[in-house]
């Protein structure tokens, strides 16, 4: 126990003396972070829509004008279903709507509250077996004067699987990019120090210290380093994201009908992802820049 | 304690640090290792404390196949063998004590047991009216007592010294010697690495002489060089 305050009192005093390769680490590795954070998010919210949208894929949503009337929408009901390949057909008020559409957006459902008017119409729901059905059911739909427009989203999901796909690979080439260059700046930070003390580790291994014991404070610098650059990262990630929800939050949810990552869950699923790589990468830049002094 | 077999180290540019050296240390033994600069005495103690590897041969320093041992076990070597250089070598922003403990803190040993063993240390070494001052802040026969304490604190097979005495007067330089004498009485193997022949002379231990790599003399008694040899090898001119 008393090592580790000694370790980290030594480190503190290394980062210290070394204000502007320290200073120069941070910015590194913050960046780093940030530009990850932003990708981080931007995945995890079209992750979100995606899950949103994907409970319906199988289904084409016929919305009904205001003024159709109980016949009509009798007729629409028994002429879709002899359609083929359609396997289902309900109707859903714009009551249930609105209660359905809050129980998805979960914790942003309160913002609904505040619509008055439920803005929602009265829809019928097609459940299809595959995109041939739904054309059909689309094309049928363009003939009855009683429906205001079609919703299919069978090809919306695939498209977005497919960015979601393609996030990811680009997100871990960048990724992979720059965690390199942070541990090699990290690494040449920490260098700096361990010159600075070469006299005082060669005598310690005189003495016969392993080079755990030696490597010890440059460890817990590097991790030190790594660790306070991801917490300014999750606090500025935070101050960014909360403000985009707040001020474009509502209008996406209406244009897209899903809402973003809360800003809570964002951030702590953030801190860990940060606070990892930056112990990951303070402890490689340390163990890499002490290589050549404690292999002779 | 330490034995050489046809040690032999060649650097780049074909310098010969050593060239098929043999020799047997014995455990209490006091040896004094001279000859002129560049004649191979650092390599003989670097290759005692692999730092550098021979080209062939074998070196055992107690129970240690120095040649054979990893990386991983050389602290562990080190740990045997107490160093004293000539520059002293004292880490200066730790006190006295602080020095002193350090050797013993990379064992790994109770804050208890470094409270009870570091005074008793620095009285043997005589100073210990000096615990809590800094390097700095002590002459050099001082500087060099703090150095053999942190040397012995662990109790080590073997003490190397390199020069001990060669920043000393002559004087300080002579209670240097006693007191290494004294450390040798406790049965700890000795190897010191010298240039001043008054020192050699007057201690009359065994002197083993190594010129271009080679052991040239092992015998008891007289350091065997005149000033004027060093003259020619132009050893003062160096250090």
């Amino acid at each position: 126990m008393s090592r580790l305050f000694y370790n980290i009192k030594q480190a503190l005093t290394q980062i210290g003396r070394n204000k502007g390769m320290s200073l120069a680490s941070f910015f590194a590795i913050t960046a780093m972070m940030l530009i990850l954070g932003l990708f981080f998010t931007i995945s995890v919210n079209v992750n979100l829509f995606s899950e949103v949208v994907k409970q319906d894929y199988d289904t084409v949503e016929l919305y009904l004008k205001d003024n159709v009337t109980a016949d009509q929408t009798t007729k629409i009901l028994t002429e879709a279903r002899k359609l083929s390949g359609v396997t289902s057909v309900s109707y859903r008020t714009k009551e249930q709507a609105l209660k359905i559409m809050k129980e998805r957006w979960g914790e942003s459902g309160y913002l609904l509250d505040s619509l008055g008017d439920n803005p929602l119409p009265n829809s019928i729901l097609v459940k299809v077996d595959g995109v041939k059905a739904a054309d059909r059911v689309s094309r049928y739909a363009t003939t009855q004067s009683g429906i205001e427009s079609t919703k299919y989203y069978k090809e919306t999901v695939d498209k977005l699987n497919r960015i979601t796909r393609y996030l990811q690979i680009g997100i871990t080439v960048i990724m992979l990019f720059l965690v390199i260059v942070s541990v090699v700046v990290v690494s040449n930070t920490i260098k700096l120090t361990v010159f600075a003390r070469a006299k005082e580790i060669s005598i310690m291994k005189y003495i016969g210290a392993t080079n755990w014991f030696i490597r010890g404070p440059f460890l817990v610098e590097g991790i030190l380093i790594g660790v306070i650059s991801s917490l300014i990262s999750v606090a500025i990630s935070y101050m960014i994201y909360a403000r985009v929800v707040a001020s474009i939050g509502t209008r996406l949810m209406t244009m897209l009908s899903s809402p973003l990552v809360s800003a809570s869950y964002l951030t702590s699923n953030l801190t860990i992802i940060f606070l990892a790589m930056g112990v990951g990468i303070g402890a490689c830049g340390s163990i890499i820049s002490m290589r050549k002094f404690l292999d002779a | 304690m330490i034995t050489l077999e046809n040690v032999t180290k060649i650097y780049e540019g074909n310098n010969v640090g050593l060239e098929n050296a043999s020799i047997n240390i014995d455990a209490g033994d006091f040896v004094f290792l001279v000859g002129p600069s560049g004649a191979g005495k650092s390599t003989f103690i670097k290759l005692i404390l692999k730092e550098i590897e021979p080209d062939s041969g074998s070196i055992w320093v107690g129970d240690y196949d120095v040649t054979n041992l990893s990386n991983r076990e050389v602290p562990q070597l080190r740990r045997k063998i107490g160093m004293v250089f000539q520059d002293f070598r004292l880490l200066p922003k730790k006190t006295v004590f602080e020095n002193v403990a350090f050797a013993m803190e990379i064992l790994h040993k109770s804050r208890r047991s470094i409270r009870r063993r570091v005074p008793q240390i620095l009285r043997l070494v005589g100073i210990e009216d000096k615990r809590d001052r800094y390097p700095m802040e002590l002459s050099a026969g001082e500087q060099q007592r703090v150095a053999i304490a942190r040397a012995i604190i662990n109790n080590p097979k073997v003490l190397i010294a390199d020069e001990p005495t060669g920043n000393l007067d002559p004087v300080t330089a002579e209670d240097i010697m006693q007191l290494l004498d004294e450390i040798n009485m406790t049965g700890t193997t000795i190897l010191m690495v010298t240039h001043a022949r008054d020192i050699v002379d007057k201690m009359n231990k065994r002197v083993v002489a190594i010129e271009n790599g080679h052991i040239v003399r092992d015998e008891f008694g007289q350091y065997g060089y005149s000033d004027s040899d060093f003259m020619d090898w132009g050893i003062f001119d160096n250090e």
